[in-house]
């Protein structure tokens, strides 16, 4: 579904991610595990070209989106963005902000957006909130609206930015259960995060990166119990 | 029959009664003030609309090559609309530019200087309204696939407006007094009415203190108007 060939991007002289190669097919569940500022996120964020790699390409669905004639506006509905800090639209309402993508970009009816709002808040257990404005919200709360206004795109593909790492810790869970329920629909997703326990249980294959390179890749069970790279043994000694 | 209604003014009767009442002088008061009201409307709708089209040319200029070529022209106009005093540039308009362009209504050539002139002023308060929103904002309107044009109108623009509304009613506010100058260039506006009828009566007192204290009712009712919609405004940011 993804596929990675040699990606670089660098800010002026710093160079973030030198070279990255990764294949994610339909279905799986990457985990992006690293310390910071080894540039986890922005590999997530260069995929949907929220930051233009210097260099490699990204082929998303057969289309290099990295290519300049690619209309990235059309590849971004198919693609749902979590962010650590919801971004939720304050000016409107939990309801319109789900609804504001789907109505303003897919031209569905109004009443139709809105009955699909209902659902998936029904499932992520905000039905209540359908009228309130983001302020009045928990933070777990904002993340499961920001979470839902992606998926009433009904993308190919859910890229998550550390998405509990802003909450309180006892909010933690309630997003974690709504991506955990998201894996098991067998929605393909992407997931940089410092939740150990969520990459272990829900990924299907999780991948360390430190300074701008994947330095092991495997599945949960190899990855924790049996870590081959000195770095990647040195990390997990730490936040196990 | 107006001197009994007048009696409780004491000796101040004569002088309401000279200004405003003889020869229905107080008409002046009303035009003044309707057309005054109208230039200052008419003015702050062109200023804010000429404002947002250079605010959002700024800040597309970043990312947007032929916004950062308009960029240049729109820097130009805001510092020389900022730089000259606006009585100037009224004289040129109404003595050089707009007899070239064949206009005639002296209430067409002020707003033409007014609305041009808090453009400039409105541009840079919303330009700086809109990169105090949150970059997470644009990223997120972009994350679902909206253009960068879309992104602007339907979640920056809105939230930008709201951050600035002080600023754009001082604006308002300053505008309405700064319309008193339209007086001087043909126009009948509240200024004006006042010095028509002190031309009459040869009186200098009453008629201006009495369009002092209405454009400072008006400050006061715009200022308590917008603390009222502001607060309206806010209420998506209340828990």
């Amino acid at each position: 579904m993804i596929e990675i060939n040699n990606l670089q991007k660098s800010f002026g002289k710093n160079n973030v991610l030198k070279g990255i190669d990764l294949k994610i097919e339909k279905g799986e569940v990457v985990v992006i595990i690293g310390p910071s500022g080894s540039g986890k996120s922005t590999l997530l964020r260069c995929l949907n070209l929220l930051e233009e790699p210097t260099g490699g390409e990204i082929i998303f669905e057969g289309t290099n989106i990295t290519d300049k004639k690619a209309n990235i506006n059309l590849h971004r509905q198919k693609m749902g963005m979590v962010f650590q800090h919801f971004n939720l639209f304050p000016h409107y309402t939990v309801t319109e902000n789900i609804t504001l993508a789907p109505t303003k970009l897919k031209k569905i009816p109004k009443e139709e957006a809105i009955e699909k709002a209902n659902e998936l808040l029904e499932k992520v257990d905000l039905l209540d909130k359908a009228a309130a404005y983001p302020s009045s919200l928990s933070g777990g709360q904002k993340q499961r609206v920001a979470i839902v206004r992606a998926l009433a795109m009904e993308p190919d593909v859910m890229l998550f930015d550390e998405p509990t790492s802003a909450l309180d810790p006892e909010m933690v869970g309630e997003v974690l259960q709504v991506m955990k329920d998201l894996a098991k629909e067998g929605m393909t997703m992407v997931v940089v995060t410092h939740e150990m326990g969520f990459a272990k249980e829900v990924g299907t294959r999780v991948i360390f990166i430190d300074e701008g390179k994947i330095l092991e890749e495997n599945s949960p069970k190899e990855f924790f119990e049996n870590p081959q790279n000195p770095r990647l043994q040195d990390f997990l000694s730490k936040v196990l | 029959m107006n001197i009994n209604f007048l009696d409780f003014l004491g000796p101040m009767k004569d002088a309401i009664y000279l200004n405003f009442i003889k020869n229905d002088r107080y008409m002046y008061i009303v035009d003044g003030l309707i057309n005054t009201l109208e230039i200052t409307a008419v003015s702050v709708i062109i200023g804010v609309i000429i404002g947002i089209i250079c605010a959002v040319i700024k800040v597309a200029g970043k990312r947007v090559y032929i916004c950062k070529l308009l960029g240049y022209v729109v820097d130009l106009y805001t510092t020389i609309f900022r730089g000259v005093p606006v009585m100037v540039q009224y004289l040129i308009a109404f003595i050089g530019i707009m007899p070239l362009l064949g206009i005639r209504s002296s209430f067409v050539t002020a707003i033409f200087v007014f609305g041009i002139n808090s453009g400039a002023y409105i541009s840079e308060n919303i330009r700086a309204g809109i990169e105090a929103v949150d970059h997470g904002q644009e990223e997120a309107g972009r994350s679902l696939g909206f253009t960068y044009g879309k992104t602007m109108f339907l979640i920056i623009l809105p939230q930008a407006i709201k951050n600035i509304l002080p600023a754009l009613g001082n604006e308002f506010i300053a505008l309405l007094k700064e319309t008193s100058i339209a007086g001087y260039f043909a126009v009948i506006d509240l200024t004006k009415g006042a010095r028509i009828i002190q031309s009459q009566t040869y009186d200098g007192i009453v008629p201006y203190f009495t369009i002092a204290g209405i454009y400072l009712v008006l400050v006061v009712i715009l200022t308590q108007l917008l603390n009222i919609f502001e607060r309206r405004l806010k209420k998506s940011d209340r828990n």
